[in-house]
């Protein structure tokens, strides 16, 4: 399949990429890593008049620390992800759920910024972006704003990103001894989540302090699992409470049917996911 | 069009490409190498799978243009003169194909994994795998190809 005839610019800085997108109005496309775009592309589900690669645009990529943030270059690949020592000692549960997404080679050139952006509810990454409390910083010709990942999903395929603007990083709090899991269910390796849950849990004295329940399609966005995360505050850490407080999990979501799953039984996977999720983040298997 | 300058399997080649172009027809059809196959023509299977700039990558989901300055290796490049690749006489000897149209790209996973784990367990290999579809099933004979092209005793 051959993707529709576009126009190409690959600018070299933040501030040009910014200046040709603004001037494209809303015919422009962002690529970074391509592992979402050029799939469309071909599919010919989208036909932008312009493909504005930001791929080699330099000091986008790579983590570093910022006080208790920690501070990810959107062009960040999931495959470094996956090797960052600080995100495996501050923030387990991105790389746990960027390991199930797709395969090695699209983690080579897929980003974490990529995914965010392209707002897919089916994504393994937009719902960690909830639960850790993420912090989208974008560029736009009115210089930088920050979005908390909860305004940053609008709707299906739709963030709060303007045509005009770049997302350049994502700002992660610092958490050290939290339990995490990701727990997806797929049909086959590296198919989309038809039902994912990201969780993270900070334990006191046996008990579930506090628990942070991001669920990957169950919606038209990620969504957070609130009334579960609040019946779980001062829960012990034992099966049966667990299952219980869990039994919520799917309160207040609008899961789609297709022909994986219909609504009904996509609420019944975000309750056993989110149970076998926080029980293994609360570290009581 | 926009100019490009790519090397490929050691030839560096300089072109005018429209920006639609997808690296795989490029290798394809502009430069004859047809040894990297279509195959879902959907990121799934893998079959396309190159080496760009020492990683694994579909070439399907890759621009002629994103290769611009970049090194490729398709599976054509891995044998020395008559001396092949460790893996493609592997992938003989344990009769790790039938009808060999995933061949290309399970060698260039497999390649991609042992430089970064040169001696992987079998479920190892199976999961560095995972995005490389063989459609005759023959899993069990490509697991125990890498395996053996690592230099591991493997039971036949």
């Amino acid at each position: 399949m051959i993707p529709p005839a576009f126009d190409y610019a690959r600018p070299a800085s933040v501030e040009e990429a910014v200046r040709t997108l603004a001037e494209a109005g809303d015919e422009a496309k962002v690529l970074a890593g391509g592992q979402s775009l050029l799939p469309l592309l071909r599919l010919r589900l989208a036909f932008p008049e312009l493909v504005v690669d930001v791929g080699r645009i330099p000091g986008l990529s790579g983590v570093r620390e910022d006080g208790d943030t920690l501070v990810i270059g959107a062009l960040t690949t999931h495959h470094d992800i996956l090797r960052d020592p600080l995100v495996g000692r501050y923030a387990g549960l991105l790389a746990a759920a960027t390991r199930t997404v797709a395969d090695p080679a699209v983690r080579h050139r897929g980003t974490l910024g990529g995914s965010l952006a392209h707002a897919d509810p089916a994504g393994d990454l937009p719902a960690v972006a909830l639960a850790l409390d993420a912090e989208l910083v974008v560029v736009g010709p009115q210089g930088r704003r920050t979005i908390p990942a909860r305004e940053f999903f609008v709707d299906y395929l739709q963030s709060a990103l303007r045509p005009d603007e770049l997302l350049v990083a994502v700002r992660v709090p610092k958490r050290e001894g939290w339990g995490f899991r990701y727990e997806k269910f797929q049909r086959v390796a590296q198919a989309w989540a038809v039902v994912g849950v990201a969780a993270l849990v900070r334990r006191e004295n046996g008990h579930i302090a506090e628990a942070r329940i991001g669920l990957t399609n169950m919606g038209a966005t990620p969504l957070r699992a609130a009334a579960s995360e609040a019946a779980l505050a001062g829960v012990p850490a034992v099966a049966d409470a667990v299952a219980r407080a869990t039994a919520a999990a799917a309160e207040g979501t609008r899961p789609s049917s297709d022909p994986s799953a219909t609504p009904e039984y996509r609420a019944h996977l975000a309750r056993v996911l989110t149970r076998r999720a926080v029980l293994a983040a609360a570290g009581g298997e | 069009m926009t100019r490009i300058s790519v090397t490929v399997d050691g030839t560096t080649y300089e072109d005018e490409v429209e920006p639609r172009l997808l690296l795989v027809h490029y290798l394809r059809d502009r430069l004859g190498l047809t040894g990297t196959p279509v195959g879902c023509d959907t990121s799934n299977c893998g079959a396309c799978t190159v080496d760009l700039d020492g990683e694994s990558a579909k070439s399907c989901s890759v621009l002629a243009v994103q290769a611009d300055g970049s090194e490729v290796t398709t599976v054509q490049g891995l044998a020395r003169g008559d001396a092949w690749h460790p893996l493609q006489q592997a992938f003989r000897e344990r009769h790790a194909l039938q009808c060999g149209y995933c061949t290309p790209g399970m060698i260039m996973a497999a390649r991609d994994l042992l430089r970064e784990n040169p001696a992987p367990t079998a479920d190892e290999v199976r999961h560095a795998l995972e995005g490389n579809l063989c459609r005759c099933t023959g899993y069990q004979n490509i697991v125990r190809a890498v395996l053996a092209a690592s230099g591991q005793e493997v039971a036949s």
